[in-house]
């Protein structure tokens, strides 16, 4: 059993107001490997990311229909708390949103709000965190400044170590690299290489460059479709469909 | 050229506009200050009026100061109790229901447009219901619902400028909308919301129609809610009223009283702000 499914979505559709955003999307997720969802700005990548942490809860006027299985159990038809699930996948958005308080607070707020208070058992852990994002080294000395001191690529790695802190099995990830430097999204990109290892990640980008350096498997997506999907090297060097074609050749963006 | 001119043109209308507004401002600090200080002593901060203080004899206005402060501190924390949670639900529990919300901003907005003396007459009646005395209690309660509509829109216009994506970042740790709330949300505009406390506090302590028949007038301090308290603008308004000349003069050294407790309340709410404001993102 070399791939197992992590995520299965299953026949998703999403209508926001009279507009169909997701249009009938089956895919499925495999465990431990970069997923990276692919499409031109618009097509609905965001949109379905949210979903599987049900972050379109937030959204006025929406209606899904479809299934979302993770582990098996249809998140969006379950009696689990919300906020168990959301727990089960760590996110980090376009740019990243620090928590109005200090960066040793940042990573340890998820720990805290699971009832975790004992001082020295925090205190390792938030320090392991900053380790695995490679941001200890850099913020050691200054933990209880505040986060937004931070440049953005500090931040969008404090990010994950606090979606890292609550321990999640998934690792939902929105063009993270798109506000960042480049070597500051070089570091993104070799974290999500080492972190597939113990995480299924599931990034979302229409940068193709990067989608080529790091997918394990692809989604293509266009206009709320999903076109193509596939282990990477089979869809970047052989896509079936032609609008996988015409994309990759950079036909339109 | 003319894009110059016009340029010019408008930056002179508001250049105008300033000057004209801070010209009338200081005018207004300035006749309180220079008629206020003639009369402003000592005593005018530390005693009661004597039986002869409104015929010009010695005695001075604590009750009103103590009253003015009893009350809108009492009702400015009741409005903070209740409006702050109030703003959070609408825009973090609500955060979908658009509509409601909008409904929910348009009465709001509604009902602050109500003069005082309405929810004086208002107070009064609930008075009347419960068979309260005009007391502390009453005055609270009346400028409560005064301030309240204040206090929610204000921090409610603070939180919708927080970002939709700390909401969001929030939520995804695994925070239920309440940790969210008060742990995230709050920190991030908290700021926002001492201004609008502070807002809330100088309407409170600077109305005289709503207390009028609510908390009523006396040369007592109250030592308790049942008890009538006297608050400085009505202490303005009944020494302005007295064909005394002195007596007119120290209505000038309450207002200035009030001015300055006004000032100093600004002040340390700036001060206790800027320690939580380094935090916001
Ligand atoms: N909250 C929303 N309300 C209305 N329309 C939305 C909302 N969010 C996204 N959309 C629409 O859904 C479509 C997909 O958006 P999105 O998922 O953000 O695309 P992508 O991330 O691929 O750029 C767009 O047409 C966008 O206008
Ligand atoms: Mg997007």
């Amino acid at each position: 059993m070399e791939n197992n499914t992590k995520i299965k979505i299953d026949h998703l559709n999403l209508y926001i107001g009279k507009q169909h955003i997701l249009k009938d999307i089956n895919i499925e997720i495999p465990e431990n490997k970069l997923t990276v969802i692919l499409g031109p700005s618009g097509c609905g990548k965001t949109t379905l990311l949210k979903c599987m942490n049900r972050l379109t809860d937030l959204y006025h006027d929406v209606k899904i229909k479809g299934s979302i299985y993770i582990d098996n159990e249809d998140v969006l038809h379950t009696s689990t708390d919300v906020t168990e699930i959301r727990k089960k996948m760590g996110l980090l958005s376009q740019r990243p949103f620090p928590l109005p308080m200090n960066i040793y607070n940042n990573v340890a707020y998820g720990l805290k709000i699971s009832g975790r208070r004992n001082k020295k058992a925090l205190d390792a852990r938030v320090e392991n965190y900053l380790n695995m994002v490679s941001l200890w080294e850099e913020v050691k000395d200054r933990l209880r400044e505040p986060a937004s001191r931070l440049s953005i690529g500090q931040q969008q790695r404090l990010c994950l170590a606090r979606g890292l802190a609550v321990d999640p099995e998934i690792i939902l990830a929105d063009e993270p690299t798109s506000a960042l430097d480049p070597i500051s999204s070089e570091a993104i990109e070799k974290k999500f290489a080492e972190l597939k290892q113990q995480y299924t990640i599931v990034m979302v980008t229409h940068i193709l460059r990067q989608a080529r350096r790091i997918a394990d498997y692809v989604v293509f997506m266009y206009m709320g479709e999903v076109i193509e999907q596939g282990p990477a090297d089979e869809v970047f060097d052989n896509p079936k469909m032609e609008r996988t074609k015409a994309y990759l050749q950079g036909a339109f963006n | 050229m003319l894009k110059k001119f016009e340029e010019m043109f408008f930056k002179f209308i508001m250049m105008l506009c300033n000057f004209i507004i801070l010209f009338v401002l200081v005018l207004i600090i300035y006749s309180i200050f220079h008629k206020g200080m003639k009369a402003l002593t000592w005593e005018m901060l530390t005693q009661r009026p004597h039986g002869g203080y409104y015929y010009g004899k010695e005695g001075g206005v604590l009750n009103a100061i103590v009253g003015s402060l009893y009350l809108s501190f009492g009702a400015t924390l009741l409005a903070t109790v209740i409006g702050v949670p109030v703003a959070l639900y609408m825009n973090v529990y609500l955060i979908k229901r658009k509509k409601i919300v909008n409904i929910i901003r348009f009465l709001l907005d509604l009902i602050w447009g109500v003069p005082s003396i309405v929810y004086g007459a208002f107070g009064f009646s609930l008075m009347v219901f419960f068979g309260l005395k005009t007391s502390l209690l009453a005055g609270i309660i009346t400028v409560t619902l005064f301030i309240l509509p204040i206090m929610i829109r204000s921090c409610d216009e603070i939180l919708k400028t927080s970002p939709l994506g700390l909401l969001e970042a929030a939520l995804s740790l695994g925070s239920t909308k309440t940790e969210t709330s008060f742990r995230v949300i709050l920190k991030q505009s908290f700021s926002g919301v001492v201004t609008a406390i502070l807002l809330s506090f100088g309407r409170a302590i600077g109305d005289a129609a709503s207390v009028l028949f609510t908390a009523g007038y006396t040369d007592n301090i109250p030592t308790s809610l049942s008890e009538p308290a006297a608050t400085l603008p009505l202490s303005i308004f009944f020494q302005l009223g007295s064909p005394v000349p002195e007596v007119q003069n120290r209505a000038y050294a309450s207002a200035v009283i009030l001015t300055v407790i006004i000032l100093i309340i600004s002040l340390l709410s700036r001060a206790l702000s800027k320690r939580f404001h380094k935090n916001k993102i």
